[in-house]
């Protein structure tokens, strides 16, 4: 198949392009738009200020003042960044390999960390021995990290456990696990959402003092693994696989 | 020694022209809603445009000015006063130790900004000095200014000039930006998905800032019609990004909003048309034009021209005072 997959380009404003595939998950899709979001970070560094990969959509924040004092001059901004993005992204001819590292992160799935489990289990007529291994036995791909500094949006989850997120959020917890579609993620802090919480992990997603002070960056492998609410409350940070 | 908040207003935070550059962590630029004022704040006391600045909002807070500096304040006009003394806006001012700054009342706009020559001793987080309240980092120890705070200047000047008075204002100022009637506007990536009528809608209806506007978005009373369509999956937004919601009405995002976004975005604010609606509060109307990719660049650029033509004359001035008025303690 010839690469990339077709997409498009329009303009956000006066200060950044959206680089759009076509608007549905699909792992080959993503591996693409990270493929251009890690090639334009290293080629563009003299316009582009930051990026924001998502999971079929690339967007391009660049400094106008900048760009003008390299355009044509009979060209617009937009004009100059778009075919210089085209030309750079000519340049790719495959997708880049993948990180084989996986990150594992201890969730414990007890009643008292997991307000939604038991209506999920109920719904889906599943034990909550099958929930909890449909959730922990895949590798998940971060397809991108948003709403909240270091939340990853990690997918897709079994279908047998997939669920339409909560009409109302409500106040969740930092490090609370929870489902949205056939999403995963894990919140960073606390804030109101309206994912279902199965489970929480001790690791943290989310530290300012730390750098990077996030712990999944979009492209990273996750694996989940059931941890009891005794190795949770002794979980020491720095000791995850 | 150096400011001292007595009293805390409603939202006062240490802000800067945004955290750039870590939107791929999940970390937004945040950073002043009204950049424009800012920026003219800084380059009035002889600071880069990029320099710390605090946003107050009314109620504002009280400030005990311990150490003495030159300051400006720009943008909302709260009445301010040094020592009960109405003090002028736009201009700098000499202020002596111990004067107090207070703000009487709210005549227009949303939010000031006041910057120091002798500037803000916070830290950088992230090449930034901006407060980021969801990640409670950055600014000052992460969080809004509260009473009983003492917030170090990082310089020291002693000046001549402040005889028989707390303070007096320096014989420059800026004129401040022109406010639009009407705010210019770009298609954004989703704009097709709106019908026809929809899209005459935005551009003829009169909408009004609703109760629910803070620094991550203001939600619009007035919709648009909508027609059922596709789903979008998470995007990039930026500062200025309109969002329509399932149900037709409008969210205008704003400095602190989410670096993506599911709901479809249907246009998008030219950057020079920002700090105006920074300045508009709930229950205000605003109407929107769209304009050509060319214009919005141009317009932008004159800004980024006019900011750079002020700063070397705000320097100018600065410097040629400075030089009778600045003196080293022996």
């Amino acid at each position: 198949m010839a690469f990339p997959s077709p997409y498009k380009i329009v303009p956000l404003g006066e200060n950044a392009v959206v680089i759009l595939w076509e608007n549905r998950i699909d792992t080959g899709l993503h591996k693409t738009v990270l493929t251009i979001y890690r090639h334009l970070q290293a080629k563009m560094q003299d316009v582009i200020i930051d990026l924001v990969p998502a999971y079929s959509s690339l967007t391009v924040y660049y400094t106008p003042e900048k760009a003008i004092s390299l355009k044509p001059p009979a060209t617009s901004l937009y004009n100059y960044i778009r075919d210089r993005i085209e030309k750079s992204i000519a340049l790719v001819n495959e997708t880049a390999d993948e990180t084989n590292t996986i990150v594992k992160i201890p969730v414990c799935y007890d009643n008292e960390y997991a307000p939604d489990l038991a209506n999920l289990t109920r719904e889906k007529e599943m034990t909550r021995d099958e929930v909890v291994n449909l959730h922990s036995s895949r590798i998940y791909t971060v397809f991108m990290i948003g709403f909240l500094p270091g939340f990853a949006y990690l997918g897709e989850v079994d279908p047998g456990i997939a669920t339409p997120r909560k009409r109302t959020p409500r106040p969740v917890k930092a490090g609370a696990v929870g489902i949205a579609g056939s999403q995963t993620g894990i919140y960073p802090l606390d804030s109101p959402g309206g994912w279902h919480i199965i489970g929480q992990t001790p690791v943290s997603m989310f530290n300012a003092q730390k750098h990077p002070p996030v712990t999944l960056e979009a492209g990273y492998k996750v694996q989940f693994y059931p941890i009891s609410s005794y190795e949770y409350k002794n979980y020491q940070e720095g000791s995850a696989g | 020694m150096s400011i001292r908040i007595i009293r805390k207003g409603v939202l006062d935070s240490i802000q800067d022209t945004g955290r750039i550059g870590y939107r791929h962590w999940g970390i937004n630029p945040g950073g002043a809603m009204d950049t424009a004022s800012s920026a003219i704040a800084n380059l009035l006391v002889g600071n880069k445009k990029e320099d710390a600045v605090i946003e107050i909002h009314f109620p504002a807070p009280v400030i005990t000015i311990e150490q003495t500096c030159i300051l400006a304040i720009t943008g909302a006009d709260f009445s301010a006063t040094l020592n009960g003394e109405p003090a002028p806006l736009y201009q700098p001012l000499l202020v002596a130790a111990d004067t107090e700054l207070r703000f009487k009342q709210r005549v227009k706009g949303s939010r000031a900004y006041i910057a120091f020559r002798e500037q803000l001793g916070v830290p950088l987080w992230l090449n930034s000095y901006s407060t980021n309240f969801k990640a409670g980092a950055g600014g000052w120890n992460g969080r809004t200014l509260q009473g009983k705070d003492v917030l170090p200047f990082r310089h020291t000047n002693n000046y001549r000039g402040l005889t028989n008075r707390v303070w007096q204002a320096l014989p420059w100022h800026v004129v401040p930006f022109p406010e639009p009637d009407i705010i210019n506007i770009l298609p954004g990536p989703e704009y097709e998905w709106l019908s026809d009528a929809a899209q005459r809608q935005l551009e003829e209806k009169e909408f009004t800032i609703s109760t629910t506007a803070d620094r991550m978005g203001y939600h619009l009373n007035e919709g648009l019609e909508v027609t059922p369509s596709q789903q979008l999956l998470s995007s990039g937004t930026g500062f200025g990004t309109i969002q329509l919601l399932p149900d037709g009405k409008l969210i205008i995002l704003m400095a602190d909003h989410q670096v993506s976004g599911g709901y479809p975005r249907i246009a998008q604010i030219v950057g020079a048309a920002l700090p105006a609606v920074a300045q508009q509060s709930p229950g205000e109307k605003i109407r929107f034009r769209i304009c050509t990719q060319e214009y919005a660049e141009k317009l932008y650029l004159s800004q980024w021209q006019h900011m750079a033509i002020l700063g070397t004359g705000c320097n100018l001035k600065l410097a040629s005072w400075l030089e009778k008025n600045e003196y080293l303690p022996d």
